[in-house]
């Protein structure tokens, strides 16, 4: 019982709960913009691949750390585009047509890595994002390490969150496209275009999820591997719902869920004796399904989710 | 300024036309990454031909590939008419290979005749169970099953490592986590051996009669979706489920039927790989037939018998793309392109079949 105690004491767990959580921030975050917008993206996972493996090559290539995490959000928010035109003006199932993006996404990303790196063995790496020293706020004790010896990208997650939730709740274009995702007649009648607001809230949300990949490669990681992203899309898919849409919620599950992981990681090395390692691995999943199915009955989705909307007949 | 406007009606024969199209236009859309490779054009698709209907052996290599992609294909065409989102066939798919070894491997013995039967019923039953899962928390809880099934994709992968280090895990294998072989009075026979000895040509080749029990699967689903009250309960409830509600449809009732139907189907794609083809199970079984199981069940407009075809297509890009990116250093990710363009390619086909885009003079002109 101890031992479990000493963990939360130990501050490199709160130092793994906030890096765990950081690619599930950008993502929970793209998700909500989408969803408030009226636009379910299940492209997610696919997009998460792509900024993984642009925002690497870019740096590969010689580019400086930020080209790479701008080239990352611009691939992202590219396939946003293509999401929105099948799924806006078009009005196409929108889960067919995510996952059309997630395969698309994946199998672009993949062939274009194999294509550029074809002869090598063992993932050639990078000088990635490394933590942040910044003086006297990272000697606070305890607070110091935890939040001011994280990488520049994660720094970037926690002042999305803000951004995001200035952006939806104090800005025109914030109700507006809050608007869009819950009545977009209203909106047309107010002479705004619904296209025009959805396609940008998905491309900015696809942007945001590329960023979540692009921490993968440039600041967990120095190398690109392939199904490295492994369901961390679609873990933001129900962690969205978790969070009611509301980004301030979305960090707060996404914080929890690192947590959880940085614990289960934790617990494994204690307990790895007796219990297989698996049943740790699977821990993640399992708790995005039963937060689900808790949160499922009430929660308010935006209303025009799902709906396609067109021009000129209702 | 654009307009969007609804034509009148598909007639039988667009619908036709527009998967083939859209095949077509994603096969033309692999020139520019093959180009971005340096292969030269026309010969790779050549060799993509050539890989396929070159030789018997290399098209009966395309018809084993394409059976688990036919059951796969059915299991999501079936849970889309209802408008259930099964994603989960991936692990269905897993759930079914893990009962066809847990019976299949030596638990029971008897003649072929009730072991083969028994080995997929077993395998059927756990991907059954697969999505049945899925559906409770839906009709239940009101979870959205998109998420549910595909999350279980990768809770069933681990499990399925931990059974193979575990329980299933064969102890002559040297440490390598694989599980005991089927039994050969439990596999499903080779085609070679079963077929009159006059087609000869069938020798050493792997394909194998999970193929016949696809077809047949996909003939059964056919009738079953459009000449029974259960398939009608299906498209009434995948078209408008407050309606079919109304008119005293059992909504969730269907809905649960038709998930463990789906499920099973795709656990028998497990089935069917474990038993007849690799003969015990690993954890790369499957390069992912249980996604590519929703581009075939697109294509195929969600027909149980287009899913045949729409399989066969998608086989012969995996099979052919693989034998051209053998021959021309081309990555052979390029299949996994041309089957994800295919989908898209006929979304976006199937929409300019349902509407017309009229451009008009100015903004803002009566509606």
């Amino acid at each position: 019982m101890m031992d479990l105690l000493q963990i939360f004491l130990n501050e490199s767990f709160w130092v793994a709960s906030l890096r765990i959580a950081t690619p599930l921030i950008f993502g929970v975050l793209g998700a909500l913009l989408c969803e408030r917008a009226g636009v379910l993206n299940l492209g997610i996972e696919g997009i998460f691949v792509v900024g993984a493996m642009v925002g690497w090559m870019t740096v590969y290539a010689g580019a400086p750390l930020w080209i790479g995490v701008l080239a990352a959000a611009g691939g992202g928010a590219l396939f946003g585009l293509l999401h929105a035109i099948l799924t806006v003006p078009l009005g196409l199932s929108q889960h067919v047509s995510g996952l059309g993006i997630t395969l698309f996404a994946t199998s672009t990303a993949s062939f274009l890595y194999r294509t550029i790196l074809p002869d090598v063995s063992s993932p050639p790496r990078i000088k990635a994002f490394q933590p942040m020293d910044v003086p006297i706020l990272s000697d606070i004790p305890f607070l110091g390490p935890v939040v001011f010896q994280q990488t520049a990208m994660t720094w970037l997650a926690l002042i999305m969150v803000g951004v995001v939730w200035w952006v939806i709740n104090r800005t025109p274009l914030g109700v507006a496209i809050q608007a869009v995702g819950d009545n977009p007649d209203a909106v047309n009648a107010q002479g705004l275009s619904v296209y025009k607001l959805r396609i940008g809230a998905v491309m900015a949300g696809s942007a945001l999820m590329a960023l979540g990949g692009a921490f993968l490669t440039m600041s967990a990681f120095d190398a690109f591997f392939f199904g490295m992203v492994n369901g961390r899309g679609w873990i933001c898919i129900a962690l969205v719902i978790f969070a009611s849409w509301r980004p301030g919620k979305a960090l707060l599950g996404a914080l929890l869920f690192g947590m959880f992981d940085a614990f289960q990681v934790r617990l494994q090395t204690e307990a790895g004796a007796v219990i297989p390692s698996q049943i740790f691995l699977m821990a993640p999943y399992v708790l995005s399904i039963v937060a689900l199915v808790f949160v499922a009955r009430k929660a308010e989705y935006p209303r025009a989710l799902l709906q396609p909307w067109f021009k000129g007949h209702r | 300024m654009m307009m969007i406007e609804p034509r009148g009606g598909i007639s039988k024969r667009m619908q036709m036309a527009i998967p083939v199209i859209a095949a077509f236009v994603a096969l033309a859309l692999a020139a520019l990454p093959l180009a971005f490779a340096g292969a030269p054009i026309f010969p790779a698709y050549w060799e993509m031909f050539n890989g396929v209907f070159g030789s018997m052996f290399s098209f009966t290599e395309m018809l084993t590939r394409a059976t688990p992609l036919i059951f796969t294909g059915l299991a999501a065409a079936l849970a889309f008419k209802a408008r259930l989102w099964n994603i989960g066939a991936e692990g269905q798919l897993y759930l079914g290979a893990m009962g066809a070894v847990a019976v299949g491997t030596g638990l029971v013995d008897g003649p072929a005749i009730l072991m083969i039967p028994l080995v997929m019923l077993a395998g059927a039953g756990a991907g059954a169970a697969g999505m049945l899962g899925p559906a409770i928390l839906k009709t239940r809880f009101g979870a959205d099953e998109v998420v549910t099934s595909l999350l279980l994709n990768f809770i069933i992968l681990i499990f399925v490592q931990m059974m193979l280090e575990g329980p299933l895990k064969d102890p002559m294998s040297m440490g390598w986590p694989q599980s005991e072989p089927i039994l050969d009075n439990a596999a499903l026979p080779r085609l070679s051996d079963v077929l009159p000895s006059q087609i000869t040509i069938m020798d050493r080749m792997r394909i194998h009669s999970g193929l016949i029990v696809a077809l047949i699967a996909a003939v059964v689903a056919q009738i079953a979706l459009s000449k029974t009250t259960w398939g009608f309960k299906i498209r009434a409830v995948g078209e408008n489920a407050a309606a079919a509600r109304h008119a005293g449809i059992g909504v969730n009732r269907t809905l649960l039927g038709v998930a463990c139907i789906s499920g099973a189907l795709a656990g028998l794609a497990g089935v069917s790989e474990v038993a007849g083809l690799k003969g015990y199970l690993t954890t790369d079984l499957s390069p992912g037939y249980g996604y590519s199981g929703i581009v075939v069940a697109m294509l195929a407009g969600l027909s149980p018998i287009g899913v045949v075809i729409a399989a066969l297509y998608v086989a012969s890009v995996f099979v052919g793309a693989d034998s051209m990116s053998r021959a021309m250093g081309v990555s052979s990710f390029l299949a996994d392109l041309v089957v994800s363009l295919s989908l898209i390619s006929v979304l976006v086909g199937g929409f300019f079949a349902r509407y017309r885009i009229r451009f008009t003079g100015k903004a803002g002109s009566p509606s």
